[in-house]
């Protein structure tokens, strides 16, 4: 026992990194010397496990305001209102938004993967998307604007309150995606983007997607 | 965000990028750490003049009225001021000290070493969570210069009191937006700190190192930033809420007709218990947040100076994860009192009972690890041993508060101030001086004074027993807390008890100038740590260079061989067998 015999290490089988290649993997690392440094090829990108966190983190804060509203409704009944029609018009640009950027996504895997040359433009996909994004805002804007001038601000009834906090913060959270997907197109033209942001990028956007749908349904149930 | 996923990332070479806007996580842990160190002084001070006005109703403390205008006319302070002191003590100690010192000073620091990475992943998000925290903190203590003083509402805030505005009395106003913006802006600081705890956990440990090689102070961290990801995501959204009802004019936590000072309030249609609900859904895996990045530290402390691993190094992770899991599920004992419905207090007391077996199976893997052990005994050890005292005698009385039936009694009471103070305040505090005695070294490259560092134990040690003991007495005696006088019959015998504890006070507190002092002398003057591991440890952290790196490793990254734990292994060449050391172990139990 303990013969300090040098036999090789025994470890874990390593994890395949997913994306990139050359150029030290994931990591970009390419050290001034040349000489390539153990990277850990152990792992996942962090940008990955990163927007898994992220998401983690907002679906908790969007429930903690779905848990108010129903501690609330359990104290004595909301007012009902009726939810402007604009937002499901805007139900429709989002989810549109998530089928162009998966058009986008896939086009870009494809010669990324040197599937496809460069011919087809996905970059053209990606606009289209941040296009439908900023219709989604601008759809938002106009319901909020619209709700005040016939005198339901934020402070109207109670049921008025967590209406606009809900989108508000939910318009918050998608402009968040928003500058990640302007970030992809600057990285995209300058040829530096990374599989890994584009998916973290992707997921995100897809997740305020899916969280949208599950706002509207909470609304129009609750209210 | 995914630019900032580089974990490497240059030396630093001006000031400002080196020392202020840094990058590297063992800046921004030095970082955490000043500014834990600072809020606790301001904590501890407030304190003090509390502890004097409570024994002391009428003595008028020299200059205090510089501190506020109208809080103490000719130097004795008002009940509401009393209230203000009370409320920022527990706001800034619990925030400012009790998680940023252990979980992000400390973890922010040695998490990456002991997983094996040159940085945490997302390093500006890193910096940023550090100056967030910090702008939070400054944000709060304006609180004491601006208007009428800070909010006397208590660390928890209770709502409708804290949404009612400044009719409430002083520091209801402004006082609360503040408060509300500073533990907003202090949940952002947190957030950003968890994703990159969590992502560094995961996706950055080195070769060899898997999960259950981890020491168990990383695995502490890690569970702590899952717990803080979902604790401090729900108490943002409550912040926003209670800032909307101050300043948009909404009623989330203030009922309609409610009449306060002979006026009845503008707001409608909000609810009561809001509020508590939300809050306490933070608040209980809070104190959470504050003591296993302890438990964590004080086991790593008590593994290295017992020479040898735990009983059970899996059991303890486990155990901490269930803590982790189960505190989300008594957050209702915090209202067994509120009017809640009392089968949901049924509900909630049976999670709170059960919650106490994970802790009492770190306790005895504990007490069992240490039964027949060498252990060294050091500063470092002495703060853990005494961690471990205070977790126990704090947690026993959990026991009696864990009942509705007991609580209805106890509730509000000093019995309750005295069982958090030990168990989450003390313990925590015990396991912060275990961490700094332990990596001092580490951190800056100097021993602390040993000497100093056991009289600082022994004064804390007796110290804090004399302050929180008899609070259990005058709990059971039917002191309520938050009182600011004991003017009525059935209290006016409890003062002396109140002048012995505070006399305690300040003595513990004298214990804590003798550790600034150690701290600060020994960071500049003391003696040259003798070596790269001057404990004898076998984590990471021991096999890199005093103070690590730029970069941590230098040019060669570490390999890991063996579990965080191999101390006295019969026939190795040496008592300690590092994590980086290829040597063959033979059936020496390890884990893969």
């Amino acid at each position: 026992m303990a013969t300090t015999v040098h036999e090789p290490p025994k470890i874990e089988p390593e994890r395949v990194p997913s994306q990139g290649s050359g150029n030290g993997g994931w990591r970009n690392l390419a050290p001034a010397d040349g000489a390539l440094r153990r990277v850990q090829s152990y792992s996942p990108p962090p940008a990955s496990t990163g927007i898994w966190v992220i998401m983690a983190s907002i679906t908790m804060s969007f429930a903690a305001f779905t848990s108010a509203l129903i501690v609330r409704q359990g104290t004595a009944p909301l007012q009902p209102i009726t939810l402007p029609p604009v937002l499901y018009l805007n139900t429709l640009v989002i989810i549109a938004s998530s089928v162009t950027l998966e058009i986008a996504r896939r086009r870009i895997a494809a010669f990324m993967g040197g599937k496809k040359d460069q011919g087809a433009n996905p970059a053209m996909w990606l606009y289209i998307t941040f296009g439908l994004g900023l219709l989604f805002v601008a759809g938002q804007t106009f319901a909020w604007v619209r709700l005040r001038a016939q005198g339901f601000g934020l402070a109207a009834n109670i049921s008025y309150s967590f209406f606009y906090v809900l989108t508000v913060m939910h318009a918050l959270h998608l402009l968040g995606g928003l500058a990640g997907m302007a970030r992809v197109i600057g990285k995209l033209q300058n040829a530096t983007l990374r599989r890994s942001t584009l998916d973290a990028t992707s997921r995100y956007w897809h997740f305020m997607g899916v969280l949208w749908v599950y706002l509207l349904l909470l609304l129009w149930m609750k209210l | 965000m995914h630019d900032t996923a580089h974990a490497v990332h240059g030396a630093p070479t001006s000031f400002i990028r080196k020392h202020v806007f840094s990058l590297d996580h063992k800046v921004i842990g030095k970082q955490y750490y000043a500014l834990a160190l600072l809020a606790a002084l301001v904590g501890m001070f407030l304190s003090w003049i509390m502890r004097i006005h409570l024994g002391w109703g009428s003595f008028a403390i020299p200059g205090l009225h510089l501190l506020s205008k109208n809080g103490a006319p000719g130097n004795v302070m008002t009940p509401e001021y009393y209230l203000q002191l009370m409320t920022m003590h527990g706001t800034i100690m619990v925030f400012f000290v009790l998680t940023t010192a252990p979980f992000a000073a400390f973890g922010n620091f040695f998490l990456p070493i002991q997983v094996g990475a040159e940085d945490m992943p997302f390093p500006h998000f890193n910096m940023m969570s550090f100056w967030v925290t910090f702008v939070g903190f400054l944000v709060l203590v304006t609180s004491f210069f601006v208007g009428d003083g800070p909010t006397l509402g208590g660390w928890t805030q209770y709502a409708p009191l804290s949404a009612i505005g400044s009719v409430g009395g002083p520091g209801e106003g402004l006082g609360v937006v503040l408060w509300a913006c500073s533990i907003g802006i202090f949940c952002i600081g947190q957030l950003l700190g968890s994703l990159n705890f969590i992502t560094t956990t995961l996706d950055m440990r080195t070769k060899g190192m898997s999960l259950m090689r981890l020491p168990l102070s990383a695995w502490a961290w890690f569970i702590t930033s899952i717990m803080g990801l979902t604790a401090f995501a729900v108490l943002m959204p409550a912040c926003i809420l209670l800032i909307l009802d101050h300043v948009a004019g909404t009623s989330f936590f203030v009922p309609s007709n409610l009449v306060i000072n002979d006026q009845v309030l503008p707001h409608t249609g909000g609810s009561t218990l809001l509020w508590q609900h939300l809050f306490w859904f933070f608040g209980h895996p809070e104190v959470y947040i504050a003591i296993v990045p302890g438990m964590g530290i004080v086991s790593h402390v008590l593994i290295t100076n017992m020479r040898k691993p735990m009983l059970s190094h899996r059991v303890l992770i486990y155990a901490m994860g269930s803590l982790a899991v189960l505190s989300y599920m008594v957050y209702g004992h915090h209202m067994f009192v509120s009017g809640m419905n009392p089968v949901s207090s049924l509900a909630f007391s049976f999670p709170t009972l059960i919650i106490t077996i994970p802790s009492t199976i770190v306790v005895l893997i504990w007490l069992g690890s240490l039964y027949g052990s060498k252990l060294r005994i050091n500063a470092a050890s002495l703060f853990a041993l005494g961690f471990v005292s205070m977790f126990i005698s704090g947690g026993v009385s959990g026991f009696f508060l864990a009942q509705p039936s007991i609580d209805i009694m106890l509730h509000a009471t000093y019995f309750v101030v005295g069982h958090f103070h030990l168990v989450m305040g003390v313990a925590a505090m015990f396991g912060i001086f275990a961490g700094t005695y332990f990596w001092f070294p580490k951190m800056v490259g100097r021993m602390m004074n040993e000497t100093l560092g056991k009289v600082h134990f022994w004064m804390s040690f007796v110290g804090a027993y004399c302050i929180f003991m008899p609070f259990h007495y005058l709990g059971i005696a039917g002191n309520v807390r938050r009182y600011q006088a004991f003017t009525d019959d059935y209290l006016i015998p409890l003062i002396p008890v109140h002048k012995f504890i505070t006399i305690a006070a300040l003595f513990t507190g004298f214990a804590q100038l003798i550790f600034l002092y150690n701290l600060i002398h020994s960071r500049f003057w003391g003696k040259p740590a003798p070596n790269d591991n001057p404990w004898e440890g076998t984590s990471l952290e021991w096999s890199t260079a005093t103070p690590p790196p730029h970069n941590n490793f230098g040019d060669k990254m570490p390999v890991v061989y063996h579990d965080p734990y191999q101390y006295s292994v019969e026939g190795a060449s040496t008592d300690h067998v590092m994590q980086t050391s290829p040597e063959n172990l033979g059936n020496a139990p390890d884990e893969k």
